[in-house]
């Protein structure tokens, strides 16, 4: 990676996070935790989300590669933890690494085929893995339970003292601190080289490849990263609801999450955070009255987000921020 | 071999109708390199109107699907002239999704106008029954379509490869900035071509009612098979999106009939074959 190293914008990239981040982090988590004490399940699948779309921002924000196959190694994560937690161990630290190994493997295999194309051929050959994910998980009832979906397992306590009750509390932390170490690792991975290398290619392949950076390898390598931290969402899922639905690994969650990450804005962590919370947030409310009322309000969403410059939520976000620091700093 | 003659009359009717459905789709993804995910919306749409028409207002079969057809036809040109017109300018991205809120947004208003039930559209009485053909009999209804999927080929190959109108489409085609430089009005072709491609799905949503039920999640339901057949034949290539609808007709209506356990995964086998050797489209090196 000598081509990137030269850069002037390495010297900006913060190489690495201080301790206050992590104060900052584990503040937020046991904040949310205090003032949302009824709205841990959501708040755990929020963060599951999330890990899942900052996966998927991986290939689409910072490699330009819009995929609709996502949820295959979501699914392959989710399966992967069930199955371990069924015949081998229920440990869930141990049922998570095979769920990222899990999802890393299918990346690998589906990867080597699918980055040597790219823009629509590449949208569609996803969609076509998916799908064949789907139906292979449908066939295969003796192993996946088909469509009754694979349960019947169980979770041994994490860390062997905090059990998984029926209020999610352990569920909740389990995921909160999950996410929070992805972010750390995922930030770090993408402000390195080879994460600058990815945003090249998504600006300017021909350019890149001029550069002498080698382009099917490195993609290749973004993919089964993206599918490892897949693959952990996929088993977080699994651990905390003890049930792998067929859904896990269908075209919907897929499109879902591409939604998430576009509303918070592409090409940047943070941005699927927050889309993550503001989609499942809307569905939640708007969901609850009428599931098509709800198709209104994500559509005309949609609509607008196009035509809303790129990271407005962020934006906003800040502008708000920006505005109650001044207030505070005029009170004080 | 009963099975399959069965297997291969099936097969080209489904076939048939992906392609009317499809074709406008694959045309306006060439020409205006917009990929328009709510296509499926138009042919929902048609279906809807042509329901209304025969079966509450009691119209004749050939002249409710015309008005339908038409009706879509100028929805069509009004959305492209007001609003569609302003994505051709954005990244792919974009367009997927202002077209999937805007086909969320038709599911949610299909539903309210209709409701969440099937729509049925009765068949007239010379559609009903089943002709002689050689030694077996046909379902009336089959003959309509493969005999309207072939009238389309061919008014579509006649307007394009015969008129003034398809030399300017073709020319868009290749080369949208340098055809305008030599005076032909784009505008015009990319409105038209959206119209027609939007009556075209109005006709094949009506056609295919009986293989693709009309139901508010229409456009959501069928949308990666139209996605499929056009990526396969090749964006902006008539006769390739004909091929590869045949085809992936073909290979969809064997597995139902051969492996039915394993749902769709032999089409979608068949597709990522076809899309590794010719990613370009099946007809085009």
């Amino acid at each position: 990676m000598q081509t990137t190293s030269a850069l002037p914008r390495m010297a900006s990239v913060p190489q690495r996070f201080s301790w206050h981040v992590y104060v900052i982090g584990l503040g937020l988590i046991l904040a949310l935790y205090w003032f949302f004490p009824g709205n841990t399940l959501i708040m755990t699948r929020i963060a599951i989300m999330a890990i899942f779309v900052m996966s998927l921002d991986l290939l689409t924000g910072y490699a330009g590669l819009a995929t609709l196959g996502h949820a295959a190694l979501y699914g392959a994560g989710a399966y992967a933890a069930g199955l371990c937690a069924k015949f081998l161990t229920g440990d869930p630290l141990i049922g998570l690494a095979a769920a990222a190994g899990a999802g890393a493997l299918l990346a690998l295999i589906s990867g080597a085929f699918l980055v040597r194309y790219q823009g629509l051929a590449f949208l569609m050959l996803t969609i076509a893995v998916v799908e064949i994910m789907h139906n292979l998980a449908s066939k295969m009832q003796h192993i996946t339970g088909g469509d009754d979906g694979l349960s019947g397992f169980a979770i041994d306590p994490l860390f062997g003292r905090f059990e998984f009750d029926i209020f999610g509390v352990t569920g909740y932390w389990y995921s909160a601190i999950a996410l929070f170490l992805c972010y750390v690792v995922l930030r770090r991975i993408m402000s390195s080289p080879f994460g600058l290398c990815c945003e090249g290619i998504r600006e300017n392949r021909d350019r890149m490849s001029a550069n002498g950076t080698r382009i099917y390898p490195q993609l290749l390598k973004l993919y089964v990263l993206s599918g490892a931290f897949a693959g952990i969402a996929g088993g977080l899922s699994a651990q905390i609801t003890q049930v792998v639905g067929l859904d896990s690994m269908g075209f919907t969650l897929s499109a879902e999450a591409l939604v998430m990450l576009v509303l918070g804005g592409a090409g940047n962590l943070v941005g699927a955070i927050l889309g993550t919370a503001l989609f499942t947030g809307i569905h939640h409310f708007a969901a609850t009255a009428n599931p098509f009322h709800w198709l209104f309000v994500i559509g005309g969403l949609l609509m607008l987000v196009v035509f809303l410059p790129r990271g407005f939520v962020q934006a906003a976000l800040k502008r708000l921020a920006r505005r109650v620091a001044d207030l505070a700093g005029r009170s004080a | 071999m009963p099975q399959l003659s069965n297997i291969l009359i099936d097969g080209v009717v489904y076939g048939m109708v992906l392609f009317i459905i499809s074709v406008g789709l694959s045309v306006t993804m060439g020409l205006m390199r917009f990929i328009n995910l709510s296509h499926g919306a138009f042919a929902m749409a048609g279906g809807y109107v042509a329901a209304l028409l025969i079966r509450e207002q009691g119209w004749p079969f050939g002249a409710g699907v015309a008005l339908a057809v038409l009706f879509t036809m100028t929805l069509a040109a009004v959305l492209e002239t007001f609003v569609f017109r302003h994505l051709y300018k954005k990244s792919e991205l974009q367009q997927v999704l202002f077209t999937i809120g805007f086909t969320f947004a038709c599911i949610a208003t299909a539903n309210l106008l209709a409701g969440a039930y099937i729509q049925t559209l009765p068949l007239p009485e010379w559609m009903q029954g089943s002709v002689a053909l050689g030694a077996r009999t046909l379902p009336k209804q089959r003959v309509v379509v493969v005999a309207a999927g072939a009238l389309v080929v061919l008014l579509l190959w006649l307007l394009v490869a015969r008129t003034r109108f398809g030399i300017w489409l073709r020319a868009s085609v290749d080369n949208a900035g340098m055809s305008s430089s030599l005076g032909i009005n784009i505008r015009l072709v990319q409105c038209a071509t959206f119209a027609i491609g939007a009556g075209l799905a109005a006709l094949g949503g009506v056609l295919g009612a009986e293989l693709m039920p009309l139901e508010p999640f229409y456009p959501l339901k069928y949308l990666v098979l139209m996605l499929v057949v056009v990526t396969v034949g090749g964006l902006g290539s008539i006769s390739g999106t004909l091929c590869a609808a045949l085809f992936l007709g073909i290979v969809d209506t064997a597995s139902r009939y051969l492996a039915s356990d394993f749902g769709n995964l032999f089409f979608y086998a068949a597709m990522i074959l076809l899309l590794a050797i010719r990613p370009h489209g099946i007809l085009r090196r």
